[in-house]
């Protein structure tokens, strides 16, 4: 579903080697999401919708994933959340 | 819609049949008590929900994956704990004024966690729907690791340094953590719709960003291992709560428009004294982080202007606007670090932890973040408090401050707009004053009196004689108010507080390590010189 909102949704990761092919599976699958680096922690924005696809962070990891993995590793997320087995969204639905 | 029966073997349900079955089908109508008699709280408040079944959890976590996945964040956290206390990790960290802010914490702010724990309980029994009655559930389980890892965590500091081995006696006493006190229990005596918009939406959506992900991020460039981890830790479950969050605005803005209104008083509100809460971090990100990451004004232009106004304007359409006093935190955020840290100086003998003038080294970074306020207002009054130093005058302040009567904070803010008059409000109640430090707490207590004028303020407690220890005679020729009210909160006069240079930290800091207490002022003492300039040290071993 698309969204019209550019408001920026984030998600942020801790900095670690769990999150290396989750952060560049989110980065092959939203060209317009900017990763920030801080110390122990990755902040990564996107206008208006973000998207985390298992296959894709399967593809990086090499193994099956399930994507409620993730919670052990994030930080803080901004967006309404829709999750299902293949997908972990972030979005503004208002402009 | 229960499961059909266990004759045939099950097909693997998806994601959302899972949780359906958890939280729908687990659940039952009462036959012989009456749904009113069972949750006795859930009306008074006025809030009306047609249909709980419309509630929708987006994270859909089923107990077995929950435990799973909370399993595995507690056995990281204590492999990273049990390598911290093998190899001494509370000297690493940069130095020891980085340990001042972890007293705040241990002191202020895990005993939040706990109160947490206790609200979520009351919300996992009072809620009619089963779906948020197991996200109240699991996030009360939350709050109690959270108080418990940061217990276990910080422990191994509390061997070392002073101040932090009374944090339940200290919590119930100390006059400035009552402001964190008095937060927590405003919520938790509230109805089960207040408290979760205060906690869940206005202070984990909206505000906690601030706590865990600058300042966390801040603990790591400082080498603190032990504090990271148990702050990501947490973290990762609180990215849980926070959907919670928003989730439950969403659910009462749509069972019913009467809502409305409601849920906008309790953003306001609670994003106020949420902000006063956290502006404690302000002075903990700006003063008490020997390394920064980033500042305070940055922080809140981050995390609130850029964030909140994404969620606000997705909020909008239900008719919800931004809170009513987010302009006054806007307005205050390039002098709340530097208003706070003058007052804690001012009292440092009557506070658990110890602090100092800024450094040259640190000045030259403030006027750079705050280019329009710390040179103008903030540094000449330092370099003249550096200078009473010099000569041997230091200022102090020996009388204890006006608190305001809702968020208990000293009332040390100033007005938006002019930096140099003091903000005070004050409300007639029953032929009584009551004194609040801005609009934003005078609107809180206008609008409840009844529960405000009950606040256990410390300082009018301290003077009207309620501090002391049994035994103490304020009759005896050589009784000391101060010293006594300290003793009293749990406080050592003299060893937990008082100036950084030459306090029992600074100075155990510098023979443990050889290391300069404080990276930017050099050694307080011989104990560094040894290593460094080497051969200083080997020539005084071989003469
Ligand atoms: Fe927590
Ligand atoms: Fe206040």
């Amino acid at each position: 579903m698309a969204t019209t909102s550019t408001q920026p949704v984030f998600i942020a990761l801790q900095a670690n080697n769990d999150t290396m092919p989750i952060i560049e599976a989110i980065r092959q699958d939203n060209p317009n999401a900017v990763v920030h680096d801080y110390p122990a922690m990755v902040k990564i924005d996107c206008p208006g919708r973000l998207v985390i696809r298992r296959e894709t962070v399967e593809e990086h990891l090499g193994r099956e994933f399930d994507l409620r993995e993730i919670q052990v590793n994030m930080i803080s997320i901004a967006g309404n959340v829709d999750e299902s087995e293949d997908e972990f969204v972030l979005e503004w639905r208002s402009a | 819609m229960a499961a059909e029966g266990n004759s045939k073997p099950a097909k693997k349900l998806s994601l959302k049949e899972n949780y359906a079955l958890l939280t729908r089908g687990l659940g039952w109508e009462p036959s012989y008590e009456k749904k009113e008699d069972i949750f006795r709280y859930i009306s008074f408040e006025g809030v009306k929900i047609h249909d709980w079944d419309k509630w929708e959890d987006p994270f859909r976590l089923t107990m077995d994956a929950y435990w799973k996945y909370q399993g595995e964040k507690e056995r990281k956290l204590y492999a990273i704990v049990d390598a911290f206390q093998q190899h001494n990790g509370q000297f690493n960290v940069t130095d020891a004024r980085y340990v001042q802010a972890l007293k705040l914490f241990i002191n202020g702010i895990t005993e939040l966690e706990y109160d947490s724990h206790r609200g979520f309980n009351i919300l996992a029994r009072e809620f009619p729907g089963v779906g948020p009655r197991i996200a109240a559930q699991m996030q009360s389980l939350d709050e109690l690791r959270h108080a418990t890892t940061q217990i276990h965590t910080i422990s191994q500091y509390a061997k070392y340094f002073t101040g932090m081995n009374e944090f339940p006696y200290q919590f119930d006493r100390v006059w400035y953590l009552s402001i964190p006190k008095s937060f927590f229990e405003d919520a938790v005596t509230s109805g089960p719709f207040e408290f979760i918009v205060a906690i869940s939406f206005a202070f984990e959506y909206v505000l906690t960003n601030l706590a865990f992900m600058p300042w966390m991020s801040g603990a790591a460039f400082n080498g603190d291992m032990a504090t990271v981890s148990f702050g990501f830790s947490a973290q990762s479950d609180e990215a849980r709560h926070m959907t919670l969050g928003i989730e439950v605005i969403k659910f009462l803005l749509e069972q019913d428009p009467g809502n409305v209104p409601l849920v906008q008083k309790w953003i306001d509100k609670w994003f106020w004294r949420g902000y006063r809460l956290l502006s404690l971090l302000a002075t903990m990100m700006d003063y008490m982080l020997p390394k920064r990451v980033m500042a305070w004004n940055e922080a809140w232009e981050i995390y609130y202007e850029q964030n909140g106004g994404a969620l606000f304007a997705d909020l909008a359409r239900y008719g919800i606007k931004p809170p009513k006093r987010a302009p006054e935190t806007i307005a205050e955020k390039g002098h709340v670090a530097h208003q706070m840290w003058s007052v804690f100086y001012g009292v440092r003998d009557a506070v658990g932890f110890q602090t100092w003038l800024p450094s040259d080294e640190e000045m030259a970074w403030m006027s750079e973040k705050y280019p329009d306020t710390f040179d103008k207002y903030y540094r000449p009054r330092y370099e003249y408090w550096k200078s009473l130093e010099a000569a041997g005058t230091p200022f102090k302040n020996a009388t204890l401050p006006q608190l305001c009567q809702v968020c208990q904070w000293p009332c040390l803010f100033t007005e938006s707009g002019d930096p140099t008059t003091l903000s005070l409000r004050e409300s007639e109640y029953q032929g009584q004053t009551f004194h609040t430090c801005s609009d934003g707490c005078k609107d809180i207590f206008d609008d409840t009196p009844e529960k405000y004028v009950h606040a256990w303020l410390p300082v009018h407690q301290i003077y009207q004689g309620n501090c002391f220890l049994p035994g103490v005679d304020p009759t005896a020729p050589d009784f000391n108010p101060m010293y006594e009210a300290l003793r009293y909160m749990g406080i050592k006069p003299g060893i937990d507080g008082g100036d950084y240079k030459g306090s029992a930290d600074a100075t155990n800091w510098e023979n443990w390590t050889s290391r300069p207490a404080n990276i930017h002022e050099g050694a307080y003492t011989d104990a560094v010189r040894d290593t460094a300039n080497p051969a200083d040290a080997s020539a005084r071993k071989t003469s």
